[in-house]
């Protein structure tokens, strides 16, 4: 009924634009790799010999299994960790809660192969805590390989988004319902149980799906330090990568059994959230207070604690990259050495990162924006279509992306492989997310009346979109995009794929860096990576006046 | 520039759900024309409409002789005030004001012109650079009527303007309202829910209940002549007796009964009807005549008192939220107590009967 009537407007015509954008690049290499896993790669018949051989041998299943028990406890530690130290930060007053705030994100948006290979040059076979304690003090520390160093890198690298969401969401809980529940008789710990837990439990949801997907999808870490502990990602990977010649299919396979479940997941969280979720805005947010000596210690001691373990693995990056190196070995000292040879040798990856970078954000701004739009402007078929499929990037891991976009596009009539495009397209699929949501929340909170004001006094939509809600848009796009970008910097698992040669990025060069263990100029890089990590997010601080990050 | 409306049998539906089920409605150019019914009734859905807003699923509306159907809203030369104000936060209170006539073909020195004028008709001249977020409640409604007004549009349509607003400022708002209303002389149509507002600020009133108008007219009659219960309970308050008609013969109980004296059209003999009597409208009488009362609870309102009633020898409506005897303190000797009687008479002149199947009036309406 609304679309028969719905008039042949700027965003009807912007709503038809994005929607062939979509069948393009999402649909149809979806449908793609789903037709490609039941095809005999021999006969091209149809088979279902490649599933047959995933459930068939133990070694395959096992990895399934290995993803799922990991990715699931890091959830749960996350959101213990994470949850309870939001609350501290917006309830009471910390010292130094910017400079947490910013470390905490730092931490956040390295790649977090960074973490693993921090987190074994410390606590490795060899590392510098291990040496110490066995020396020294004649301890045993317990294995840092396998499931519980991907817990622990994994744990410290994903809390922050379950921080970060909660922060917000405490942000948006008025002042006057604690003070409702303090004046019903309520104490101050029934008070966080009754009231304030249940009002971000939608968030700590939605902050756990993410944190779940994204551990789930990672790659960089288990390679580095699970070593036997194999998981879905790294079996993807070294089976599309060793097996190019003739069993791409068998990847197409698994990662279609990735995309299943990953989906089935997120429509259960979406299904939760769903009938839960409610809106707020607070007109006085909850002020921090002063909590009693004591327990402030307390506060203070797990919080820093916890940003000191989270930040540890983006110091040791630092401070390796100014050690002296004699070819790859570090030798005592200290140099820019391998500042220099990155510059010499890998100048083009440093160029290729920025400049894809902000082509990939370019796109994701407006798109972005006009997605979030539709969606929450203008609802009708069509355009809840593209919302839901703006969720895929969080459903599919970036390997299975990758692999995805590489069989698509590597025929005719639209061959993309090997170019920067497709990685600038996997960029835009992957982090639109960011930009978008943070827009649409933006949107949510502008009354759809400010624009109605607008057209009402003559002023057409499209110009409206422009000259009014764009602009007011524009703080939590900003703020979206600035994550996207940094997230887009990082990227990692989808460029592994997608990469050759003259396309290379920062964190395809630092993880290349790493397997040749030439962990100097993988410390430079990674330095380099993280200072622009920094820099972004002060200039986002900048922008929005001190808010904090909305995701 | 300004014009009538013709709203002719238009409908509206969400999905299987009929909101307006087929309404018609003529406002006259330059009237003051409120939509008064509680929330949900498709008051509002009735003004987005008008404005373009809202689909419409059936039946055209006018602006005069065009019929704007398909006109999308940014071309209806329309002039909104909404419940939020909708004031552009990026823009100063000027710049707000400003908006609309550069989409319209207006000079630079006029535009200034206008807005300096309206501006000052407002009342905010001197807030004119400032941002909106410093505004009170009050200058940002101003804010909203001068943009809406200063483009000079065909219709001015306000949904529900001051019922964010406290009430003192309410009160001085509505006849800001009302005096640059008439000032500029434009065709209003305003919603609201608060019948009090509605009363004193419209020249006309359609009372809207389910999608439905259930009366139109000036504010006195719909008052003084309500045409059915729901009306007649809506705006105002209005004590309602279970009472019988024979002729003219208005039967409260076996002892009270009065007079119609042809106002009311007569049906059969111990027709069950409901006589609606406003507090204000009983009159004291000698003890003895008239209905035997008992005072509940006394209310003292400075300028009057009310008084909420017990009937021994009457049958009243059930479930009403009280019965009330109001009183003016000029006339008043002595305030009652709880516990006191008095005896009540009612005036048949200002009574209003209403059939006891259909909820209408029966009384004959002076036109």
């Amino acid at each position: 009924m609304k679309q028969a009537s719905a008039p042949r407007d700027f965003w009807f015509w912007t709503t038809l634009c994005i929607a062939g954008l979509f069948a393009l690049f999402l649909v149809y290499p979806l449908f793609s790799l789903f037709a490609s896993s039941f095809i005999d790669p021999e006969s091209g018949g149809f088979t279902l010999s490649h599933y047959a051989r995933f459930f068939g041998k133990k070694y395959y299943s096992r990895a399934l299994f290995n993803s799922m028990s990991v990715t699931a406890c890091v959830t749960v530690l996350a959101v213990l960790i994470g949850g309870p130290m939001a609350y501290l930060t917006s309830a009471f007053h910390i010292r130094g809660k910017r400079v947490i705030d910013t470390l905490i994100i730092v931490s956040m948006l390295s790649p977090p192969f960074i973490g693993a290979y921090s987190w074994i040059l410390l606590g490795g076979r060899s590392g510098v805590i291990t040496t110490f304690m066995s020396e020294y003090l004649g301890i045993r520390m317990p294995t840092i390989y396998g499931f519980s160093g991907i817990l622990l890198v994994l744990t410290l690298k994903l809390y922050p988004f379950i921080y970060l969401y909660v922060s917000g969401a405490l942000k948006s809980i008025d002042i006057a319902l604690s003070e409702a529940a303090e004046s019903l008789g309520c104490d101050p710990l029934r008070k966080v149980a009754t009231i304030v837990l249940p009002l971000v439990t939608p968030t700590v949801l939605a902050g756990g799906l993410l944190v779940f997907m994204n551990a789930l999808a990672d790659f960089g870490t288990p390679m580095l330090i699970g070593e036997g502990f194999v998981v879905m990602p790294v079996l993807i990977y070294s089976e599309f990568v060793n097996e190019m010649g003739g069993e791409a299919n068998f990847a197409a396979a698994l990662a279609a059994i990735m995309v299943v479940i990953t989906c089935l997941i997120f429509l259960g969280q979406k299904y939760v959230v769903n009938r839960k979720s409610f809106t707020m805005s607070a007109m006085r947010p909850m002020k921090p207070t002063t909590l009693p000596p004591l327990p402030s210690a307390l506060a203070h001691g797990f919080i820093y604690v916890l940003v000191f373990l989270s930040i540890i693995p983006q110091i040791t990056v630092v401070y390796t990259s100014f050690m002296k190196v004699n070819g790859v070995v570090f030798t005592p000292g200290y140099s820019l050495d391998s500042y220099r040879t990155i510059f010499d040798k890998l100048g083009a990856a440093i160029t290729n990162t920025y400049l894809y970078g902000l082509s990939a954000i370019a796109i994701i701004v407006l798109l972005g924006m006009f997605i979030a739009y539709l969606s929450t402007r203008r609802k009708n078929l069509i355009t809840s279509m593209i919302d839901t499929f703006t969720m895929f990037p969080y459903i599919i891991p970036g390997s299975v992306l990758g692999i995805t976009l590489l069989l698509a596009f590597n025929k005719p009539p639209l061959v993309l492989s090997g170019t920067a495009m497709i990685l600038v397209l996997a960029f835009v699929v992957r982090r639109l997310p960011y930009t978008l949501r943070s827009s649409a929340a933006i949107l949510y909170q502008i009354s759809p009346s400010v624009e109605e004001a607008s057209i009402s006094l003559g002023c057409s939509p499209m110009k409206t979109f422009f000259k009014v809600t764009a602009i007011m848009m524009l703080p939590g796009v900003m703020a979206g995009a600035i994550l996207s970008w940094i997230t887009v910097i990082n990227e990692l698992s989808a460029s592994m794929i997608l990469y050759t040669g003259g396309t290379r990025t920062m964190s395809v060069a630092i993880y290349t860096e790493v397997i040749r263990a030439s962990y100097g100029t993988a410390a430079a890089l990674s330095s380099i990576l993280t200072l622009t990590t920094i820099v972004s997010l002060m200039v986002f601080f900048k922008l929005t006046g001190g808010k904090e990050l909305a995701l | 520039m300004s014009v009538s409306i013709h709203v002719q049998n238009v409908v509206k539906q969400y999905g299987q759900m009929t909101i307006i089920p087929g309404l018609s409605v003529d406002i006259e150019n330059g009237e003051f024309f409120t939509l008064l019914g509680p929330s949900g009734c498709g008051k509002t859905t009735l003004l987005r409409m008008i404005a373009g807003f809202n689909s419409i699923e059936a039946g055209t509306i006018s602006f005069g002789e065009q019929i704007i159907n398909a006109i999308p809203a940014h071309k209806r030369n329309i002039g909104m005030v909404f419940q939020s104000y909708a004031i552009f936060p990026h823009l100063t209170v000027r710049k707000n004001v400003e908006y609309g006539l550069q989409f319209r073909d207006v000079p630079k020195a006029e535009r200034a012109q206008r807005v300096d004028e309206i501006l000052k008709t407002v009342r905010i001249e001197e807030y004119q650079d400032r941002l909106p977020e410093r505004l009170s409640g009050g200058q940002q409604q101003r804010v909203a009527l001068a943009r809406a007004i200063v483009v000079h549009p065909s219709v001015l349509l306000m949904d529900e303007p001051l019922s964010n607003l406290d009430a003192k400022l309410r009160v001085e708002m509505r006849g800001a309202i009302r005096d640059i209303q008439k000032k500029v002389g434009i065709t209003t149509v305003y919603v609201t829910h608060d019948q009090e507002e509605a009363l004193c600020i419209s020249d006309r009133i359609a009372v809207m209940r389910e999608g439905v108008i259930q009366q139109m007219n000036v504010p006195q009659a719909i008052y003084a002549r309500p045409a059915n219960i729901f009306v007649a309970t809506f705006i105002g308050h209005s004590n309602l007796f279970q009472a019988t008609l024979s002729g003219q013969e208005l039967r409260f109980s076996p002892g009270y009964a009065i007079d119609m004296g042809g106002q009311v059209r007569a049906g059969s003999d111990n027709t069950p009807v409901i006589a609606g009597v406003r507090p204000e409208e009983f009159l004291l009488a000698p003890p003895g005549r008239g209905l035997a009362a008992r005072v509940v609870k006394t209310t003292f309102l400075g300028r009057y008192v009310n008084y909420e009633l017990e009937f021994s020898d009457v049958s009243l409506l059930p479930d009403q939220a009280s019965i009330e005897f109001s009183q003016d303190i000029g006339v008043a000797r002595t305030v009652l107590r709880p516990g006191d009687t008095l005896s009540l008479e009612v005036n048949p002149e200002k009574i209003n009967i209403f059939a006891e199947d259909s909820q209408s009036l029966m009384c004959e309406v002076a036109s």
